[in-house]
């Protein structure tokens, strides 16, 4: 059993000459890096958001702030890890303004010992997406990560579904490196854990579909 | 090893960011420990059915939009100043 390999999107390589392009009031210039990670912050904005009009505001309103604030990166980080620095930012704002009886923060008290074993230590099937359709496991997915406080997922969707590193992570969300391993470790736990009940192995069967409420 | 310092260490390990001597010792621990194996297994592979899910993926018309919306708003921006954000 080896390391994650985590999927990179897009070369880095010309990301400074667009930059300083679009600093020099090159339009293209910014279009074209809004074509390169219009994707990617629409999908940390849903993961955070859970919500498809949220999340679409979220792309707008980040990448014209990182517009009209281009003058003030410093160029010091990627601009990529500024720009979801931005979105995170906002998309937490949407979900403060939608559930204001519930502080919603990065910071919020979240159990951080990571010496507690997992309770659900059932094995999966084999290949266990394979028993859903697309549109399922689509639906189960969401569901699942849903359930995670605001905090966890959007570490885990940055580190694990966006690829970035533990430090841009820690960069971006302005946390410590051991914060932000500690979440994201809390995080994979408890999806694992909720997906298990989807997942795991039947007694009478490998291949049998679990209906996920058991 | 112990099981809670495999725990703390999982993440490093399935990170590939591990030393040697640790990676050994976790190894050494998963092959005897059912329970841990299978914890670390499903992790990982929770890990991969996110990351290949495609959930949430922006469809090409939306996204058309959405870059046309963001750059008229950045030529207005561009009209009216720097104080009109």
């Amino acid at each position: 059993m080896g390391a994650i390999q985590n999927k990179l999107e897009g070369p880095v390589t010309d990301e400074l000459a667009l930059v300083q392009a679009a600093k020099k009031g090159d339009d293209s210039a910014f279009e074209e890096l809004v074509r390169r990670y219009d994707r990617n912050v629409f999908r940390i904005a849903q993961h955070i958001t859970q919500n498809r009009e949220d999340a679409e505001d979220v792309v707008q309103e980040a990448f014209l702030k990182a517009y009209s604030n281009l003058a003030k990166f410093q160029e010091q980080s990627k601009f990529y890890t500024w720009l979801v620095r931005i979105a995170v930012n906002e998309a937490l704002m949407k979900l403060r303004r939608k559930k204001p009886e519930r502080t919603v923060s990065l910071d919020e008290d979240i159990k951080t010992e990571d010496d507690s074993l997992p309770r659900e230590i059932a094995d999966w099937s084999p290949n266990p997406e394979q028993q859903y359709t697309q549109a399922e496991l689509r639906e189960i997915l969401s569901k699942t990560i849903q359930g995670l406080p605001p905090g966890f997922r959007t570490v885990f969707v940055l580190r694990d579904v966006e690829g970035l590193s533990t430090e841009e992570t820690a960069a971006a969300l302005e946390l410590s490196v051991p914060a932000v391993k500690s979440r994201l470790l809390r995080a994979r736990l408890q999806l694992r854990e909720r997906l298990g009940r989807f997942f795991q192995r039947r007694e009478n069967g490998d291949g049998e579909r679990g209906d996920g409420d058991k | 090893m112990k099981c809670s310092e495999f725990l703390h260490e999982l993440t490093n390990y399935l990170d590939g960011v591990l030393d040697d001597t640790t990676k050994v010792e976790l190894e050494n621990h998963l092959s005897w420990c059912h329970n841990c194996y299978v914890v670390c297994d499903t992790t990982k592979k929770t890990i991969e059915i996110y990351r290949d899910s495609q959930l949430y993926e922006l469809p090409d018309d939306l996204r058309t939009r959405l870059r046309s919306a963001i750059m008229s708003k950045c030529q207005q921006h561009k009209k009216r100043g720097p104080e009109s954000v």
